[in-house]
């Protein structure tokens, strides 16, 4: 599903079937257990994978751009790089009143920090600052905490003030924690609840594979927007480094002759 | 000299020719310049890998002057984060301008930790050329203040702390302290006022103040002729046409075989530069890609490679200002280097055991000090540190005994060197 390129509309109508019919298939079955090894999830990050840049795109505007910004990204960029027909760009993914030169822009108001305790920052840079990794283990970590303000909290950055965008297609998880003992002061033990694993509690609209290529391809997005000329830029390098190595070897050739005069 | 027979007064030089370049080399010493400091400078012919980095870092200042201009055109300190993203987004080759130029700085450094560890290795420092290497050292202090500076330009959160930890440092001096940081910053506290001065400050202060340093560097050097890896003085040995025995003419022979350095530099430049530019973390660091945040600090200020050598030791002193004392000395000590050798011999070739085992616990000392710069605050780092530190400080303050003491081995008449 990786590597191969759909054409944009089937994307489009998977997109709206799976957004839209939220009663379909449900693997996240209530009770299913998981994430002991979260911190070695990986996002598996991969630029070239141009279908899910752009499914990610699809999903960033879904779900993200509600309150975050890509203010240093535009739209027209967007739609080259992501190889998206700006009828469907302007179609599908600009809000009503944009214009494809604008930056991507979310209406979210200054009224975020009463909402929320703080602005939603840009997501921009946000992979690079962050790291896919972290990215990827952030929006696959909240589960049901009921002594937050917004009901969720998340194992890798805890008491976060985003809530669980996420929970209708991923469903209801919550944390177990067990009881280890640790070394305490003078001797002593000290019992200390770490976390198990998560439980599903109640399903979404999607089963667990899928939520988990929902938040690669949107973290494969945000990786792209981090960096929008790494392609060209790879493309570009192979070119310059076989130039100079073709440049290094006559200089070297050059370099011998000259210096076979020197006894 | 006389302006009717400036032949007369070059009379090594070939016959002027008629026409334009004669009437140009009347007014202007072009042919003598190029006879004097290229085909007729001799260089001694037993240059290793170690001598091409004094070429490569005069290449890394220029593309880092040609490319420090293009951004120069973009670049708005009033707007400072913004700008730099437009730079790398919008401008047509922004992000290679501008990819090259934060690679270069961390190029520059490599360059020039090989120049002068080269320097190091084979006495280049000793007389006569003491001079030449206290310029040097000088090249290499305005070669820290330019990178700090421009380090600080792109406006992230790392560039706001680093500048706070490292002006903060002048605090430390007894008295002025204080009011000299509120001085340098042109504020209360790190600002846009203390941006902008910065700025200027690294677009033309200290470019103009690195230029002059290694025009005399070059002319220092010049002057006295290059040592060797056998560092021995190839103009104590001249032939019967009063050229250097074992030297050959700057031009062609260096030249071409720069050229040759030229190339394998770019390719490795050019993988960093296309491929790893933030070379994971190293060159671009994670947390200068969020703005500026006077109220968030992050959770782990370290500077970029090239400075923690020095900051490890600065943290691994526990008084701050002590701390701020030794890092002084840390460059003192080097700048120093020439009156604590008194080894009979310059190069490493014919000195001693000790000495070979102070340079290898030197290096060690660097690398490791290096390493720790950019470890969080534990006490087995901090420990580490200290360790490192006394190596590095060793090197220098027991040079002066360990090279009278040790043995040394016979310097050859001539330098060593195999045909190709």
């Amino acid at each position: 599903m990786r590597t191969n390129r759909r054409g944009w509309a089937s994307v489009l109508l998977a997109a709206l079937l799976g957004v839209t019919m939220a009663g379909g298939a449900r693997a996240a079955e209530s009770g299913a257990t998981f994430g002991a090894h979260w911190k070695d999830w990986q996002a598996q990050a991969d630029v070239a994978d141009l279908a899910s840049l752009q499914r990610g795109a699809r999903d960033f505007v879904a779900y993200c751009l509600g309150c975050h910004s890509l203010r240093y990204e535009r739209w027209s960029r967007l739609g080259k790089d992501l190889k998206i027909p700006p009828a469907v760009l302007k179609q599908d993914l600009i809000p009503p009143g944009q214009n494809a030169r604008d930056y991507i822009l979310s209406p979210m108001t200054a009224d975020a920090v009463k909402w929320f305790g703080k602005q939603p920052p840009d997501l921009s840079l946000i992979a690079r600052y962050r790291g896919t990794n972290y990215l990827y283990r952030y929006l696959e970590t909240f589960y049901v905490d009921s002594g937050r303000p917004t009901g969720v909290n998340n194992l890798v950055y805890p008491s976060v003030a985003m809530p669980d965008v996420l929970s209708s297609l991923e469903g209801l998880k919550v944390a177990v924690y067990r009881t280890v003992e640790v070394p305490g002061p003078n001797g002593t033990r000290i019992q200390r609840k770490v976390f198990a694993h998560f439980r599903q509690i109640a399903p979404g609209s999607m089963t667990r594979q899928q939520f988990n290529q929902f938040v690669h391809d949107t973290v494969n997005f945000l990786d792209y927007v981090s960096d929008p000329p790494r392609l060209e830029r790879h493309r570009l390098g192979v070119w310059v480094v076989l130039f100079l190595m073709v440049f290094t070897t006559l200089a070297w050739l050059l370099y011998r002759e000259y210096w076979k005069d020197v006894r | 000299m006389s302006a009717e027979h400036p032949e007369a007064a070059r009379a090594a030089d070939p016959p002027a020719k008629r026409g334009l370049w004669a009437w140009i080399n009347r007014r202007l010493p072009v042919d003598s310049f190029i006879s004097h400091e290229l085909t007729g400078y001799f260089a001694p012919k037993n240059f290793n890998f170690w001598y091409f980095f004094g070429s490569l870092a005069m290449l890394v200042l220029v593309m880092q002057i040609g490319t420090g201009i293009f951004l120069t055109m973009y670049y708005k300190p009033g707007a400072a984060f913004s700008s730099v993203q437009f730079i790398m987004r919008e401008v047509p080759w922004g992000w290679l301008i501008r990819y090259m130029h934060s690679t270069g700085a961390s190029f520059f450094f490599i360059v020039v930790y090989l120049h002068m560890f080269r320097g190091l290795l084979y006495g280049s420092y000793r007389q006569p050329r003491e001079l030449l290497w206290v310029i040097g050292m000088l090249v290499y202090l305005a070669l820290m203040a330019e990178a700090f500076m421009g380090y600080v330009l792109p406006w992230g959160n790392m560039s706001f702390w680093g500048a706070q930890v490292i002006i903060n440092l002048f605090g430390t001096i007894p008295g002025i302290g204080p009011a000299l940081t509120q001085w340098i910053r042109g504020d209360y506290g790190i600002s846009g006022a203390t941006l902008n001065r910065l700025f200027a400050l690294h677009v033309a202060a200290v470019p103009i103040v690195l230029l002059l340093l290694v025009v005399l560097h070059l002319v220092a050097l010049h002057q006295v002729g290059s040592n060797n890896p056998d560092g021995i003085e190839i103009r104590d040995r001249l032939g019967p046409d009063g050229k250097p025995l074992d030297g050959i003419p700057f031009h062609p022979y260096y030249t071409v075989k720069d050229i040759f350095g030229v190339g394998v530099f770019f390719i490795l430049f050019a993988l960093v530069v296309f491929f790893v530019p933030t070379f994971h973390g190293l060159f671009l660091e994670k947390a200068n890609f969020t703005p500026h945040d006077p109220l968030s600090t992050p959770a782990d200020i370290h500077p970029v490679w090239y400075f923690t050598p020095y900051y490890a030791i600065l943290r691994a002193v526990p008084s701050k200002s002590l701390g701020a004392l030794f890092l002084v000395l840390a460059l003192v000590s080097l700048i120093l280097v020439p009156w604590l050798d008194r080894s009979p011999v310059k190069s490493i070739r014919y000195k001693g055991w000790m000495s070979r085992v102070a340079l290898a616990v030197f290096l060690v000392s660097f690398v490791g000090l290096g390493y720790l710069g950019m470890q969080p605050v534990e006490p087995i780092y901090v420990i580490l540190a200290r360790v490192c530190a006394i190596g590095y400080f060793a090197f220098f303050w027991l040079m002066p005994f360990y090279t009278r003491w040790e043995r040394v081995k016979p310097v050859p008449d001539r330098v060593v060197y195999h045909a190709h």
